[in-house]
């Protein structure tokens, strides 16, 4: 299990990557700050970056619209 | 030129511009015919700053307290703002248009590009109100090249749909091509005469495509207030445009800060929200992803069919590789346009046309919010829209309401003259269009806008008045803009606790809110909804675009406290409103600009009799789900939340049990808003600003604090 921007539990599975975890949210925008356990991850990282069971995960849109 | 029947005409010396102001604003009543030349004061730039605050002030002593929108002593008033005209930021020629409005009976404040604002003040006036109404059509024409204001009878075979009046005005006022860029037009259309929620069209010369283009005030109905005065047009030609046109303190600072921003966009647009080659409707397939499209009135947040109308779509559309600005300099050119379009409907059948936008917020009103998933359909509407001169988020937000009550069986086609309003049917939404323009039919009822429609449903045709407060998408007489709200608390009070009604550009707080759970406290919901309207309004007073804001950003921002704040682009624009005016300024004094003019405008509200807690509440479809079939679509959402929230064990309820429990619960959840909101505002429980805050703002004018009192 991992927690969502400190509200919702998802079913963690191994191999879970950054890019895999926004797919699975349907996380479409461009512009989002990842934090796993409070250290920010690059863009660059997400398709390798792996994400640990129990880890809180921070998923930050930076969208204020029209 | 030979037939121009001038009936008034004032000569002035035109002022240099100084620190990004003309120093004097423009009268102009079109009942006696009279133009006056008025000072600004210091009280005004140190209070009001310019832009959305010098038109309040303005209006605030042209009306009584009894004013209504159609009253002769209504005015019209336009300003751009101190930074107004810059060139070397993006964003950086608006316009704010403010009136009483049709729709809402208090001050509407409407933000544009277009060249107009600035073209006014390097002309010599840092505003224009236009009060009064004309016994015949007339035209508003600036000469700043002449120092030169006439009023002007409008022959009777002038045009008044603003893609025909436009290439008229400029043949009658502009004979060189440079005359043509210099110029700059507001008008309305034929819609605007006959509905509530006429738009002004704001018109720039595109040299590119040798053609008008225009962007629109759209909100309010401050369209037919115009129509209502017999202006056809305000037209002013500028004297010219050149990068220190402001005679700013410091131009070096506005390049420094400039060029850092320019290079911001060049380097992030394309990987970001690619403003500069789809511009704002980059946002529909983000909105549908995240559930807060709106679909079928608000009813749902997605629609198997939202790639037919989402970004790709618009930017394959769009004439690509023009630099499509609305004011120049900007490197963010989000102002694109569908060019040759050839028009299926209407009186214009068959001609070819461009298109200006669509904007995000026209595809998700007239489009998905109809449920018309045809590109097609969405740029015929709001093209007839913007010729016509009518609002395309009023348009769309009020007729998904009236398909609703067409599905719902409160409209049938007796009802309609026969027209079929079912979710999807875009011909009936374009023949309403055309019948608001020909003052006929049932577009006359919709011309009047949801909260009159919901009267008249339930007066002529027996409408559940339940029913028709729940879903008609309007707070203090404006409808909705184009976001769902249901999942997102702050953003209930981003819209419902604003000044002139459920327009986005005071708060946006979906995303903070609903996705990134950054405000999870009523205080926090209540700081937000402090500090994002104060920081919104700035950009009104001062002449800026929002959307360099925060729609392109360096990712260094990522590792900064405040990310949703953009400090480093919140410090350019400190930069460029000292450059400009050589006034030195902190971050808290920007907030604090904002705060004097954001409680002088709820104390207007109130002087004209609303602007109270009664007046912030909001229809619950913006609240929670409505109708079985809304509940029954996000059921695992919503009973999830029943026991998260509440405790209850949903299996052992009737659907209706479940929804009642939730209407209970989120209705008692946005009073307790409003109460955190009033507090960190500095408000009363009633919502009036008190005496010590209006103080502390140095507002405590004496007008100010007689309407107040009356309320403590």
């Amino acid at each position: 299990m991992i927690r969502i921007n400190n509200r919702d539990e998802i079913d963690w599975e191994e191999g879970l990557t950054v890019a895999a975890l926004l797919e699975r949210l349907r996380y479409s925008y461009p512009h989002i700050i990842v934090t796993i356990d409070g250290q920010v991850v690059h863009t660059e990282e997400y398709e390798s970056r792996l994400i640990p069971d129990g880890s809180n995960v921070r998923l930050i849109h930076l969208i204020a619209g029209g | 030129m030979s037939d121009r029947n001038i009936l008034t005409e004032f000569t002035y010396e035109r002022p240099t511009v100084e620190r990004g102001y003309a120093g004097q604003t423009l009268y102009v009543d079109v009942s006696d015919r009279r133009v006056a030349a008025r000072p600004v004061t210091a009280m005004m730039k140190e209070k009001f700053v310019g832009g959305r605050g010098f038109d309040l002030w303005l209006l605030w002593n042209g009306v009584r307290d009894t004013t209504r929108w159609n009253d002769p002593e209504n005015e019209i008033v336009i300003s751009t703002g101190p930074c107004g005209g810059t060139t070397q930021y993006p964003g950086s020629g608006k316009s704010i248009a403010v009136t009483i409005s049709p729709l809402t009976g208090i001050p509407i404040d409407s933000n544009v590009g277009g060249h107009f604002g600035p073209y006014l003040k390097f002309a010599g006036w840092d505003a224009i109100e236009v009060q009064g109404k004309a016994e015949k059509d007339v035209i508003i024409y600036i000469d700043g090249q002449a120092g030169r204001v006439t009023i002007e009878e409008a022959p009777a075979d002038a045009p008044t749909d603003t893609h025909l009046l436009g290439p008229w005005l400029m043949a009658r006022y502009a004979q060189s091509e440079e005359d043509r860029e210099l110029t700059s037009i507001v008008s309305a259309g034929t819609g605007a005469e006959h509905a509530l929620m006429g738009c002004l069209n704001f018109s720039l010369y595109d040299r590119r495509r040798r053609a008008l283009r225009y962007k629109q005030a759209g909100r309010g109905g401050i369209g037919t207030v115009l129509r209502d005065k017999k202006v056809k047009a305000i037209v002013v030609r500028s004297p010219g445009v050149s990068g220190d046109a402001n005679h700013p303190a410091d131009l070096g600072r506005l390049q420094a800060t400039g060029a850092e921003m320019h290079r911001e966009v060049r380097t992030f647009d394309d990987k970001q929200n690619r403003m500069r080659r789809r511009g704002t409707p980059y946002l529909v397939q983000i909105m549908d992803d995240y559930d807060l499209l709106p679909v079928h009135n608000f009813k749902f947040g997605s629609h198997p069919d939202t790639p037919k109308i989402n970004g790709d779509v618009w930017e394959a559309r769009m004439t690509q590789g023009l630099p499509d600005g609305c004011w120049y300099g900007c490197t963010v050119s989000c102002a694109h346009a569908v060019d040759g379009f050839e028009l299926k409907t209407g009186p214009y059948k068959g001609e070819k046309v461009i298109v200006d936008g669509p904007e995000y917020e026209t595809v998700a009103g007239v489009g998905s919010n109809c449920g018309i998933f045809d590109p097609d359909a969405i740029l015929e509407i709001n093209f007839y829209c913007d010729t016509y001169g009518i609002d395309t988020i009023s348009f769309g937000t009020a007729m998904a309401f009236a398909m609703e009550c067409y599905e719902a069986g409160i409209l049938d086609k007796d009802k309609t003259g026969g027209i079929d309003l079912s979710f999807g049917s875009a011909a009936g939404a374009l023949e309403v269009l055309h019948q608001m323009s020909r003052g006929e039919g049932f577009g006359l009822i919709f011309g009047l806008g949801i909260r009159r429609m919901q009267d008249y449903f339930i007066e002529h045709f027996g409408a559940d008045p339940g029913f028709v407060r729940d879903i008609g998408m309007q707070a203090k007489g404006l409808e909705y803009s184009e976001y769902l709200t249901k999942e997102s608390l702050a953003q209930q009070g981003g819209y419902g606790l604003t000044n002139k009604g459920p327009q986005h550009d005071e708060a946006w707080l979906i995303f903070m809110d609903m996705v990134n759970n950054e405000l999870p406290t009523f205080e926090d919901k209540a700081e937000a909804l402090h500090y994002f309207p104060m920081w919104r309004t700035w950009f009104g007073l001062c002449g800026f675009c929002k959307l360099p804001w925060n729609d392109v950003v360096d990712p260094k921002n990522k590792l900064t406290p405040e990310p949703q704040k953009i400090m480093h682009h919140v410090e350019n624009y400190r930069q460029i409103f000292m450059g400009v005016t050589g006034l030195e300024i902190t971050y808290d004094d920007m907030i604090t600009m904002s705060e004097r003019v954001y409680n002088f405008q709820r104390v207007f509200n109130i002087r004209l009799g609303h602007g109270l807690r009664a007046d912030d509440a909001v229809p619950y479809r913006s609240v929670g789900p409505v109708t079985v079939e809304e509940y029954e679509s996000r059921a695992a959402r919503y009973d999830s939340q029943l026991r998260e929230w509440l405790g209850l064990d949903p299996t052992t309820m009737t659907v209706e049990e479940k929804m009642a429990a939730h209407r209970k619960y989120r209705q008692e959840r946005y009073e307790k808003l409003i109460d955190a909101v009033y507090k960190r505002r500095g408000w009363t429980e009633n919502g009036v600003p008190t005496l010590e805050k209006l103080r502390a703002l140095g507002m405590d004018l004496p007008e100010v604090v007689a309407v107040v009192e009356k309320h403590l």
